[in-house]
């Protein structure tokens, strides 16, 4: 029987390459990119003492579609769809990242009713994006059914986005200078019943599932991400403020019409798995508040501008457009030479930033921790490769 | 030529075909039950669509998924031990049937009565540890091997507080034969031993969740984790094999709790074997809420709950026991 675990001869380039800490009885474990664990392609190279984690590396890659280099060879227009690909999650505030982006360079001034419109539906999908996390950070301690109560909740945001948006995934829904439809009274109806039902439930969520025993065991004091630790390596969202620090792109760079509204930043300076757990489980009651206020001042007119481009061409020069998706800041760098596509444009991938911090935290945790703090930075694998 | 057997002989390979019967039947039950019971908690209908409209609410998805399995190619992993590979599904399904042998399932249905009833069921569902490591070593995978180890040093510790517990009931008892334990209890539900060892009995259920690897303690084979666990590399029977040995456990674990504490057959009106398989079935139904319900714990909590907690109660069980019976 062969059993030189220690250093995978036969494996590929990255594991071959993968130098395993001069420790003696260890082991190299290649966790993904097929794990039932990491939401996706993700791949982990471990160096385990037992259970223990010595090292931890992620290799990246395995969905790269190259989102950057097609934005290179594709007219604007052309490229609304892909900003929705990459974080298939949250696809609407990737959407508004590109559009926006393209707007404040050629100076178009949106709608009020539009801009309200995006608001309501980008913080639907980020309680839709939130509850699927909280399924699957379920999933991952070994708790089935709360993915399926999530999704039940989820299921109905969708049938509400479905209607006005034409898809339940990845939205393609913000044009420039607007949205491509307008919403009626039973959109507005149907979000309101589904806030007053997300607010019913986030009881139900709290007694079955926050206050579990079992649960706080595994979440809490384990992977203490400090603030500095953050900043080094630039994460941001929940991570961040689940460390103590009170950012979040709506309130400190304002965009759109966010300034407008009354809404808390959660923030829990406990640093660990329960204080990023808590930040999400409260982002969802604010975006919910965000939501009925926007609502209930929702004004008329029009919901795209009547002299929106439909093929632009900004003007010679660069701009940069920060969102904050549901997994942190999402940027686009734009810079235009006047063509009809974009010279360059770099995506800023919140989930790459958080992954980052991964293999620090990762070090002398077990197995079971690691796997509790991955799922607990909230990863979407095709934004991190993009 | 059939006088020339002794009878003995006769009894115990009939017996062991109706247990095999029985076990067999008992999964099929389980598995749908499972399905259901998930699917209810999950408030989604579970199975409910198999086979033609006269089979309603997906009845027939524990045959569907017994074909499925046997229809399944099976092979050994490349680098692996295929001897011993091979025979861990045997050894863990095997024993299993073994223990059913000395149940009193009614108070005139049980295959051999013997003084060591309860001491042969402790000894043979031990060997599942050196099953579930064979074939978590076996497999040559690091997920298997990690299974593996768990699921000795979660089979060993769990196996102290069990012991324990069970001698707290045989020394009030005075006997390891299950039948007579079981006889001596009364009809009703204050007569049950439960009264007497309310301890004992929630010591027996967790250990017995952790000793047939049922979520909350499912570590060996945490698919989150290890994806599969000790079986991540069997496929088709060979991993039905493990799959019928859990659920053969799990049935075992419910009939001594039933047996121990909960007085067997005994019950209200005329004892008899349905009273034995109520009792036997709201346990496992228990067991099913609770895996449906709670996260996984993690390694090191696990051995702590059972270092810190359950042996140090149990033992104060048996000592309270002990005292008690010697006043």
């Amino acid at each position: 029987m062969n059993l030189d675990l220690r250093l995978d001869t036969q494996g590929d380039f990255y594991s071959q390459r993968f130098q395993p800490t001069e420790r003696e009885d260890t082991l190299v474990l290649n966790m993904g990119p097929q794990h039932p664990s990491t939401h996706g392609v993700l791949r982990i190279l471990l160096e385990i003492d037992g259970e223990y984690i010595i090292r931890a590396e992620p290799v990246l890659g395995y969905i790269h579609r190259m989102h950057e280099k097609m934005a290179e060879v594709m007219s604007y227009p052309q490229y609304l769809p892909n900003p929705g690909r990459t974080d298939y999650l949250h696809a609407l505030a990737w959407n508004w990242a590109h559009v926006a982006a393209v707007e404040r360079l050629m100076g178009i001034e949106v709608p009020e009713r539009a801009e309200y419109i995006r608001v309501i539906t980008c913080e639907l999908n980020r309680i839709s994006s939130h509850l699927l996390w909280w399924g699957a950070i379920l999933l991952d301690l070994g708790a089935f059914t709360p993915i399926m109560y999530a999704f039940d909740d989820r299921e109905r945001i969708q049938d509400i986005m479905q209607r006005n948006t034409g898809s339940r995934l990845t939205y393609c829904y913000y044009r420039f200078g607007g949205v491509s439809a307008d919403i009626d009274d039973k959109f507005i109806e149907d979000t309101r019943a589904e806030c007053a039902r997300l607010k019913d439930r986030a009881k139900m969520f709290k007694d079955l599932v926050t206050d579990n025993f079992i649960l706080r065991k595994r979440l809490e004091e384990i992977g203490e991400i400090p603030v500095d630790t953050c900043r080094k390596y630039g994460a941001t969202g929940p991570v961040l403020r689940g460390s103590g620090q009170a950012y979040d792109v709506r309130r400190a760079e304002p965009y759109s019409i966010y300034d407008r509204f009354d809404f808390n930043i959660p923030v829990y300076d406990s640093c660990d798995s329960m204080g990023r757990y808590l930040v999400r489980m409260d982002e969802i009651q604010e975006s919910i508040k965000i939501i009925e206020q926007a609502l209930d001042t929702l004004p008329e007119g029009d919901y795209i501008l009547p002299k929106a481009p439909k093929r632009p061409k900004p003007p010679a020069g660069d701009v940069y457009f920060a969102v904050e998706g549901a997994r942190g800041k999402i940027g686009m760098h734009l810079v235009s030479d006047g063509g009809k596509s974009p010279y360059r444009l770099k995506l800023r991938a919140p989930g790459f930033s958080n992954l980052s911090l991964f293999s620090e935290v990762a070090q002398g945790t077990l197995i079971s921790d690691a796997i509790a703090i991955l799922a607990s930075l909230d990863l979407v694998i095709p934004e991190i490769d993009r | 030529m059939i006088e020339a057997i002794p009878t003995q002989f006769i009894i115990i390979f009939v017996g062991l075909l109706a247990i095999m019967a029985f076990v067999g039947l008992n999964a099929v039950v389980l598995v749908y039950l499972e399905r259901k019971v998930a699917g209810f908690i999950h408030r989604r209908p579970g199975p409910y669509e198999v086979g033609p409209p006269c089979f309603p609410h997906g009845i027939l998805q524990p045959i569907a998924d017994g074909l499925k399995l046997v229809g399944k190619q099976i092979f050994t992993p490349k680098g692996a031990d295929s001897f011993l590979f091979w025979l861990a599904p045997m050894i863990s399904i095997a024993p299993a049937i073994v223990c059913f042998i000395v149940i009193p399932f009614g108070p005139k249905l049980q295959i051999i009565n013997t003084n060591v009833g309860l001491i042969l069921i402790l000894a043979f569902t031990g060997i599942n540890v050196l099953a579930l490591c064979l074939a978590g070593w076996a497999s040559q995978n690091k997920y298997g091997l990690i299974g593996a180890a768990r699921d000795i040093s979660q089979g060993v510790a769990y196996e102290i507080p069990l012991l324990l517990v069970v001698l707290s009931v045989v020394f009030m008892t005075g006997t390891f034969n299950l039948f007579d334990i079981a006889d001596g209890q009364g009809a009703w539900p204050w007569q049950w031993y439960i009264v007497y060892q309310p301890l004992a009995f929630v010591l027996f259920f967790i250990c017995a969740l952790a000793e047939t690897n049922r979520n909350p303690f499912d570590l060996p084979e945490a698919e989150s984790e290890l994806t599969a666990g000790f079986h991540t590399e069997y496929s088709g029977m060979a991993f039905a094999c493990f799959f019928l040995a859990e659920y053969a456990y799990m049935v075992v674990a419910a009939c001594i709790m039933a047996i121990l504490f909960l007085g067997g057959f005994q019950g209200p009106g005329a004892p008899g074997i349905w009273w034995f398989l109520a009792k036997v079935y709201v346990l496992l139904l228990i067991m099913i809420w609770i895996r449906w319900t709670f996260p996984r714990v993690r390694f090191d909590q696990l051995l702590n709950i059972c270092w810190k907690w359950l042996i140090p109660l149990a033992v104060l069980n048996l000592l309270i026991t002990l005292a008690v019976i010697a006043l």
